[in-house]
């Protein structure tokens, strides 16, 4: 049935929809309604909740309990994804599925507790160490919070690998319809868990190989999954691209933004478009150099001081690509992301 | 031939999971580590749990346990494997999470969650091996490191002023409630080592049972960065560490305590979907009417306290009753100053872009710093609708006609409780927009509840703003 819930709390009932086994994690504004809703319902589903001592705690928890072939997940803001990034790495070192979700805040360091979008790199290039990725969601309304989660939690078993859904204030904060129905989530056979079962005795969960061959094969094994990923998991929505002079691109809370600018300028006759990433990494460099047409101006609207812009460039290195960003908790109004695109558009007149 | 000697099941016969010399171990001469993993798995199979026994492993001299224990097996980061366990122990409440951790792993950067998880008496045993030193990164100083012992981080001996004392594990465990069992054992000489057996089968027993926490310290012996003789290195523990490390069972209430299972179901989705609520009928039987505006984006503006966030919410709540398309969203960062808290709400018939109102075309004002601050801001076909009961002037450059003074805050008075306002407000613009009769509007407002006493108590404020506003 349908249900009026904040971004937040449909990531929740996404995770239970998805038959999430063990929510762990720390508060942190503007994420804290995760945790206050994983508590109440997990609990009451006799599901493991636990609020960790610390992030650090949260993120090796999911560890412990994905190593034992749990639904797992996490959540929370900047600073505590700085210091879950650790952990992440072992996870994708280890070959383990999880989920994390990221309501971005403002930083650095203590910043606000306002939307933005300063995570980009840290979430989209790594932010632990060594050669991994992991795959990250981006959702853009409430509805996604819920349906990427789901999704997220496929993703992470198929590939056995950690998975973020990558949200911001504004969408963990804003409230919106979801229609929560019975979804048959793929379920995945875990045989190389660790558990209290006879089978699983010989099963080792680490991400230590000391001779330096093993090891490279171990990584050379990561980063051919992460190609296949590359190839299959990239996604993106375009919106009126097709005969498009502009296209503008952003995602999460910006995209909508642009959407409606973009139809607001359409009405006008102004030939613009919208891409808006769906998957931030694997990046869908493919759906942008197929949807901006040859010649069309690119501008890259984000929350961050020119983050998501590098890659839009990577992906379009014979385009011009324009950058507008806002930061410190203020979106920009329609007014000023119109007036960013009428001054691209007019800047050959 | 009869065999005389044979490692426990739970020790591989052959280390095949070490890369050469797979017939020993790759501890040092002396190192008590060996000996303490030969207590360990002696007593995984005679307590014939081999099967259920999930090995968590450090990073320090214990990283390569898997080398050697048969059982399934978790490493962790440094410093991590309480949490690790943590998360091991509660995803399998049958299992027997054994956890294995160095000075430097546990004492210094996994504190914290050492802590924590014995004061959650997590269903799981902790083998803490102090050896006073870092061994396999090269013989640094350990939180367990003596003072004025030598290492490569305190080549002029641990310094109190510098350093602080060493610290004392076990009996800050021991000061915890939920620990059932702490002790100090040490593995440098037969009677230490038979007391050792003595106390690890006493835990492990106990996490069989279910029992809770236990944590074993124990001091262990490291020639290699000692820089001693195996023999030398045994006796400086009996004539030194000791002295600051006493042995012995600091506590022990096993025999007090029941067991404590945790539950751990896999509902199926009707079972969720009923414990969250959302099992219940569909209302049906809306009216279909046009939209005031082809998207409606309204702002209701006012002190915190006056309701205004909840107001937009019921709004949205009913839009998304009778079939549109719906966003909410609250004020943030520097809107909240100035006495204006607010919210936006966005309703269409067709997909909504942006949640953020600049410019509403409904403007709910409940007082007067959000009227003077909106209100200019409505365009010539927008809907004001405020307060006057706190407003007692407008601004002088508004570029709407359609502005309604509605004396709120008094009829809620009359109605006998001024948090009414926000009801005779929601009820005058449903009316005004026509959006919902005023039956569709108490139903909704009885869903929004979910509490029939608060709905009931609304329902005169209801009605009062309905024909005010009809």
């Amino acid at each position: 049935m349908k249900t009026l819930v904040k971004g937040n709390e449909a990531v929740v009932i996404g995770a239970l929809v998805a038959g999430c086994d063990a929510y762990f994690g720390y508060p942190i504004t503007p994420a804290s309604e995760i945790a206050h809703k994983a508590s109440e319902y997990f609990l009451k589903l006799n599901k493991i909740f636990i609020q960790a001592e610390c992030e650090v705690g949260a993120i090796n928890m999911v560890y412990g309990a994905a190593s034992s072939g749990l639904r797992v997940m996490t959540a929370s803001s900047g600073p505590g994804i700085s210091l879950k990034q650790e952990g992440v790495s072992y996870l994708a070192g280890a070959n383990l599925p999880a989920v994390i979700v990221d309501v971005m805040r403002v930083g650095p360091g203590l910043g606000n507790i306002g939307p933005e979008q300063g995570d980009y790199n840290q979430v989209v290039k790594g932010g632990g160490h060594g050669n991994y990725h992991a795959i990250v969601l981006a959702p853009n309304s409430v509805a996604e919070m819920y349906s990427l989660t789901i999704r997220a939690f496929e993703l992470a078993d198929q590939y056995r690998t950690p998975v973020y859904l990558l949200a911001d204030a504004t969408i963990g904060q804003m409230m919106e319809p979801i229609d929560v129905q019975k979804v048959e989530s793929r379920s995945f056979e875990k045989p190389w868990r660790a558990d209290a079962t006879p089978e699983t005795n010989e099963n080792l969960i680490t991400s230590i190989y000391l001779d330096f061959d093993d090891m490279e094969a171990h990584v050379q094994r990561l980063n051919q999954k992460y190609e296949e990923i590359a190839q299959q998991e990239a996604d993106a929505e375009t919106w009126r691209t097709e005969d498009a002079e502009l296209v503008v691109t952003g995602y999460g809370i910006v995209s909508r933004l642009l959407h409606t600018v973009v139809d607001s300028l359409r009405a006008e006759g102004k030939k613009v478009g919208m891409i808006r990433p769906k998957t931030l990494w694997p990046f869908p460099t493919r759906c942008y150099q197929e949807n901006v047409p040859d010649g069309a101006k690119v501008l890259a609207v984000e929350l961050s001081t020119g983050q998501f812009v590098d890659d839009v460039r990577l992906a379009l290195p014979h385009h011009s690509v324009a950058f507008y960003g806002r930061v410190g908790g203020n979106v920009p109004t329609l007014e000023q992301i119109r007036e960013q695109i009428l001054q691209q558009l007019g800047a050959d007149n | 031939m009869p065999t005389l000697l044979q490692k426990p099941a739970s020790f591989f016969q052959n280390f095949d999971r070490k890369p050469s010399q797979q017939q020993s171990t790759h501890y040092c001469p002396g190192c008590g580590h060996g000996i303490l993993n030969k207590l360990i798995a002696e007593t995984i199979s005679d307590l014939e749990i081999q099967d259920k026994t999930i090995f968590v492993g450090p990073v320090g001299c214990g990283v390569f346990y898997y080398y050697y224990f048969d059982v399934a097996s978790v490493s962790s980061p440094h410093g991590r494997a309480s949490a690790v366990g943590t998360g091991v122990s509660r995803a399998n409440p049958d299992a027997v999470t054994l956890v294995y951790q160095g000075d430097g792993d546990l004492a210094a950067i996994g504190t914290s969650n050492a802590i924590h998880a014995a004061n959650r008496g997590e269903n799981m045993i902790v083998f803490f091996i102090n050896n006073n030193i870092y061994g396999m990164t090269g013989g640094q100083l350990a939180p367990t490191t003596l003072l004025q012992q030598k290492t490569a981080t305190s080549p002029y001996g641990r310094s109190l002023l510098n350093d602080g004392p060493p610290l004392r594990m076990t009996e800050l465990v021991a000061g915890l409630e939920a620990p059932v069992l702490v002790a100090r054992v040490a593995v440098n000489s037969p009677k230490n080592i038979l007391q050792a057996r003595k106390v690890i089968r006493r835990g492990m027993q106990a996490q069989k049972d279910k029992k809770g926490y236990v944590f074993i310290e124990v001091l262990s012996q490291c020639p290699t960065n000692w820089r001693k003789s195996p023999i030398d290195a045994c006796k400086w523990i009996d004539e030194t560490v000791t002295k600051y490390f006493p042995l012995g069972v600091q506590k022990d209430v096993i025999d007090e305590r029941e067991p404590q299972i945790r539950k751990l179901e896999r509902p199926d989705f009707e079972t969720v979907a009923h414990a969250i609520g959302l099992d219940k009928e569909e209302t049906t039987g809306k009216e279909t009417v046009a939209l005031p505006f082809e998207e409606i984006r309204l702002k209701s503006a006012g002190f915190g306290g006056q309701g205004v966030l909840s107001l937009g919410l019921i709004f949205s709540f009913a839009a998304m009753k009778k079939g549109w398309q719906t966003t909410w969203l609250p004020s943030y960062g520097p809107e909240m100053r100035g006495g204006v808290a607010n919210c936006s709400v966005m309703v269409s018939a067709s997909k909504i872009g942006t949640p953020l109102v600049d410019t509403p075309n409904i403007l709910i004002a409940m007082n007067k710093p959000s009227m003077f601050r909106f209100a200019p801001l409505v365009p010539e076909d927008g809907l004001i609708i405020y307060n006057s009961t706190m407003i007692d002037e407008i601004p002088d450059n508004l570029r709407t006609k359609n502005v309604f003074p509605l004396d709120a805050g008094n009829i809620a008075m009359e109605l006998g409780n001024s948090k009414f306002a926000n009801s005779v407000v929601l009820a005058f613009l449903a009316a005004k927009t026509k959006m919902f009769t005023l039956e569709e509007l108490k139903e909704y407002v009885r869903g929004y509840f979910a509490n029939d006493k608060i709905y009931e108590a609304n329902v005169p404020a209801l009605e009062r703003g309905y024909a005010l506003g009809g």
